[in-house]
C-alpha cells in the first residue's frame, strides 16, 4: 500500500506542501521581524479565500460542475482572481497591523498582549465571516478540472499540481529575492537583527513592518488562491483553523523567521503527512505531522534550517 | 402487516397520481423527468399542529428548538428548526386560547459547544419541552443534564443507536436509529450492487463511528475489508482516494456528515472512481449536492426519514414560509413540535405532566405512527433511499 502509492503521495504533498510553505512564509516574515506569532494569519488567508471566490461570482461563474472554457480564459480568469485575492489579503494584513498591533507597540505592550491580540482577532475575523456568510461552504466553483498530464513512475501528475508547484515556487523565490537583494529587503533584514540600531542607521521600522505584513498578505493571497483551486469547498469561515496551524507548524519545522526554512518546512509537512496518512491511515495524518514536528524540535529546538531572518547571510 | 399493506396501497395511489402530475407540468417543456419512487402521502387521521382548535395553557408556555443554526453543519439544523417553527405558529393560529413560544438556543453543533445553550434552556422555567438536539454527539453531551431536569426531549434526526442506552427516561427518538439505517443500508446494496468488495469511510462523529460499524457488521468482514477513516474538517482526502483506488469497490459507503462528503466524493470523482457513492441522512441535503458540484450526481442516500412531497399540505405552507422546499428530517421535526403541542393543548402545564404525555402517546403523524417503546425508540421505523439526480435530491425506494 505504501510503496505502491509511495509517488503518488510525493505528488500530492508536494502541492499540497507548496500552500503551507506560501502561507508559512507570512508567519515567519512577521515573526522574524516582530518576534509575533501573528494567529490572526490563517484568517489573511481565509480573506484571500474570499476575495477569490467573490472574484470568480464577479466574472460570472456560478456554482456548479466546472465549466468548459478554453484555457486561455482559464488563465486569465486565475490570474485575475488571484490577483484580487492577494490584494485583498495583503490590504487585510496591513489593517490588521494598523488597527490591532501597531497601537499596541505605541505602549510599549508586553509580547504576552500582542499574542492575546493576534488570537482575538483571529476570532473577530473569522466570526464576521460566519456572520455575514454563514457557516456552510460556499457553493462550488472550480475553473479546472485536474488531468493527468504525464506520469511520475505511474503515478499522474495533474495540471493542478503542475500550476501550483510552479507558482509556489515562482512566489517564493520572488519573495526570497525582494527580501535578499533589494534595498527594502535589507531594511527588513536590519529590522529583524536589531531594531535599535537599525532605525539610528535610518531605517524606517514602522514601513518595514508594514512592508512585512504586506508581503506576507500577498503570498497568502496567493495561496488562498492554490488553495481554493485544489479544495473547491474551501471558501468557508473556518477554513483557515488548520491550514493555518499546520502552516504555522511548518515554519518552526523549517526555523520560524528563516524564509527558505518556511518552504522546506512547508513541503517536508506536506509529504510526510500524506505518508503518514497512507501507513497508518486517515485519521494519523495529523498525528504524523506533530509528532514530525516535535520529534525535529527535540534536536533541532530551531528548526532544520535555525532561525536566521535577521543574519546577514541567509 | 395490515398496515404495511395498507401503506402500500397508499404509496400506489400517491405514484400515481405523481405520475399524472409529473405528466400533465411535462407538456410544454418537454424537459426530461427521471422516474420518481413513490412518496406516501399524508395519513388522513395524522395529528397537526393545529389541533382542534381548543387548546388552552397559561401564557408564556413555551417549547425550544435546540440544535444548530449557524454552527457546524447548519443547514439540517435550520431545517428543523423551520419546521419546529411553522408548527408553533400554526398552532397558535389555530387556538386562540394557547399561545406556545418557541425558544430557539443555538447549540453549535458540537458536544463542546452545546452544553451552555442547553442548560439556558433547562434553566428557563417556562420550557416544557424540547425538540432536538439535531445531532448524535451533542445528544449524548447534553443528555444527563435534561435528564436530570426531567425535561422532554424528542430528537428529530440524531441516530446514534447508543444514546437510548444511557438510561434516560425523558429522551425519545421521533425516528430510526443507524441500527436500523445501517443494516438496512447494508441490505440494500447487497441487492443494488451484488457486491465483492465496499469501501466503508466514516468521520470521527459518534454518529459516523455508529453507523459505519452497524453497516460494516451488516456487510459482513469480507465485503467491507477495505476501511477508510476520515476527520471532521477534513477537506483533502487524496490518501483515502489512494485507498479506494486500490481496493477497487463495487460501492462506497460514506458514514458521516455532508462537509466532508462532497469534497470527498468530487476528489473520487476526479481521480476516477466511478463506484456509486452512498451516503447516510447526514449527507442527504442540497449542500452536499451543491458543494460536489456535478460529482454527487448518481449518489444514493439512505435516510430513516420519509420523503415529503407527498404531504403537500405541509410542503406547500414551509415553502411558502421559508422559501425553500422542507429538508431532510423537516416532517420529522414538525411531527415531533405536534406531540409536545398537542400534550400542552391538553393540560400537561408542566415538565412532568408533557413527559408523561409523550411517554403513553400514541397517534399517526404525517412521516409513521408514534408510539415509543420504553427505551425511546420508535416501534415503527421506515427507511428510505434517496438518489442525486442532476442537482435535485428525489426518492429512490423504501427499503422493506
Amino acid at each position: 500500500m505504501f510503496l505502491d502509492r509511495f509517488w503518488a503521495n510525493t505528488i500530492n504533498g508536494l502541492s499540497y506542501g507548496s500552500i503551507y510553505a506560501l502561507v508559512a512564509l507570512g508567519y515567519t516574515l512577521v515573526y522574524g521581524v516582530l518576534q509575533l506569532i501573528n494567529f490572526a494569519h490563517s484568517e489573511i488567508f481565509v480573506i484571500g479565500v474570499f476575495g477569490v471566490y467573490f472574484t470568480f461570482l464577479a466574472l460570472g461563474f456560478v456554482p456548479g460542475a466546472t465549466p468548459n472554457i478554453p484555457i486561455g480564459g482559464i488563465i486569465a480568469d486565475l490570474v485575475l482572481a488571484g490577483a484580487v485575492g492577494m490584494i485583498l489579503a495583503g490590504v487585510a494584513a496591513v489593517l490588521l497591523e494598523r488597527v490591532a498591533y501597531r497601537p499596541l507597540r505605541r505602549r510599549n505592550a508586553p509580547r504576552l498582549a500582542f499574542l492575546i491580540t493576534a488570537i482575538g482577532a483571529s476570532f473577530v475575523i473569522q466570526q464576521i465571516f460566519r456572520i455575514f456568510r454563514g457557516s456552510n461552504p460556499e457553493g462550488t466553483i472550480r475553473l479546472l478540472q485536474p488531468d493527468p498530464v504525464f506520469r511520475i513512475f505511474g503515478a499522474p501528475v495533474t495540471n493542478l499540481q503542475i500550476i501550483i508547484i510552479l507558482a509556489s515556487f515562482a512566489m517564493f523565490f520572488a519573495a526570497d529575492g525582494f527580501v535578499n537583494r533589494t534595498r527594502l529587503g535589507r531594511g527588513v533584514r536590519a529590522v529583524a537583527q536589531d531594531p535599535a540600531t537599525a532605525t539610528l542607521m535610518g531605517v524606517n521600522r514602522e514601513r518595514v513592518i508594514m512592508i512585512t505584513f504586506l508581503l506576507g498578505g500577498l503570498l497568502a493571497g496567493a495561496a488562498a488562491l492554490f488553495y481554493l483551486m485544489t479544495i473547491p469547498q474551501g471558501a468557508v469561515f473556518n477554513g483557515g483553523f488548520l491550514l493555518g496551524i499546520k502552516a504555522f507548524a511548518a515554519a518552526v519545522l523549517g526555523g520560524i523567521g528563516n524564509l527558505r526554512g518556511a518552504l522546506l518546512g512547508g513541503l517536508i509537512l506536506g509529504i510526510v503527512e500524506n505518508y503518514g496518512q497512507s501507513l497508518f491511515g486517515g485519521d494519523w495524518r495529523d498525528v504524523v505531522a506533530f509528532v514530525l514536528l516535535v520529534g525535529v524540535l527535540m534536536f533541532r529546538p530551531t528548526g532544520i534550517l535555525g532561525e536566521s531572518l535577521g543574519k546577514a547571510r541567509v | 402487516m395490515v398496515r404495511r399493506r395498507l401503506a402500500a396501497a397508499g404509496a400506489l395511489v400517491a405514484a400515481a397520481a405523481l405520475v399524472l402530475s409529473g405528466c400533465a407540468n411535462q407538456g410544454g417543456g418537454g424537459a426530461a423527468q427521471t422516474s420518481q419512487a413513490p412518496a406516501p402521502a399524508q395519513p388522513n387521521n395524522a395529528a397537526l399542529p393545529a389541533g382542534n382548535g381548543q387548546g388552552k395553557c397559561a401564557p408564556g408556555t413555551s417549547i425550544a428548538y435546540v440544535g444548530t443554526l449557524a454552527g457546524q453543519n447548519a443547514a439540517l439544523g435550520q431545517a428543523i428548526a423551520n419546521a419546529t417553527e411553522l408548527a408553533v405558529n400554526q398552532h397558535n393560529q389555530a387556538n386562540p386560547g394557547c399561545q406556545v413560544t418557541l425558544v430557539k438556543a443555538d447549540s453549535g453543533g458540537t458536544p463542546d459547544t452545546a452544553v451552555g445553550p442547553t442548560q439556558a434552556v433547562i434553566n428557563n422555567p417556562a420550557v416544557l419541552g424540547i425538540v432536538g438536539l439535531p445531532f448524535s454527539g451533542e445528544s449524548k453531551a447534553v443528555g444527563p443534564s435534561l435528564n436530570a431536569a426531567g425535561l422532554v426531549n424528542i430528537t428529530p434526526s440524531a441516530t446514534n443507536p447508543g444514546l437510548t442506552g444511557n438510561g434516560w427516561t425523558n429522551f425519545f427518538r421521533g425516528l430510526g436509529n443507524d441500527a436500523v439505517q445501517g443494516p438496512a443500508a447494508a441490505k440494500w446494496m447487497k441487492t443494488k450492487f451484488n457486491p465483492q468488495s465496499i469501501c466503508v469511510i466514516k468521520d470521527d462523529s459518534d454518529y459516523g463511528i455508529g453507523l459505519a460499524n452497524a453497516v460494516t457488521q451488516a456487510l459482513g468482514p469480507q465485503v467491507a475489508a477495505c476501511q477508510g477513516n476520515v476527520k471532521t474538517n477534513q477537506k483533502e482526502f487524496s490518501a483515502t482516494v489512494g485507498q479506494v483506488q486500490q481496493a477497487n469497490p463495487q460501492a462506497i459507503f460514506y458514514a458521516g456528515y455532508y462537509t466532508e462528503a462532497a469534497p470527498l466524493v468530487q476528489q473520487l470523482r476526479d481521480a476516477g472512481v466511478q463506484a456509486p457513492f452512498v451516503g447516510p441522512d447526514g449527507v442527504k441535503d442540497e449542500q452536499f449536492v451543491v458543494n460536489a458540484a456535478g460529482s454527487a450526481n448518481g449518489a444514493y442516500l439512505t435516510c430513516p426519514c420519509v420523503p415529503q412531497e407527498g404531504f403537500t399540505a405541509f410542503t406547500q405552507a414551509y415553502q411558502q414560509a421559508y422559501g425553500v422546499a422542507p429538508q431532510t428530517y423537516s416532517a420529522e421535526a414538525y411531527d415531533s413540535a405536534t406531540i409536545l403541542l398537542s400534550g400542552i393543548d391538553k393540560g400537561a402545564n408542566s415538565r412532568p405532566a408533557l413527559l408523561n404525555y409523550v411517554k403513553t402517546y400514541n397517534g399517526q403523524g404525517l412521516t409513521k405512527k408514534f408510539q415509543w417503546q420504553p427505551n425511546g425508540e420508535l416501534s415503527e421505523t421506515p427507511v428510505y433511499v434517496y438518489r442525486v439526480d442532476g442537482d435535485k435530491i428525489v426518492t429512490d425506494s423504501p427499503i422493506s
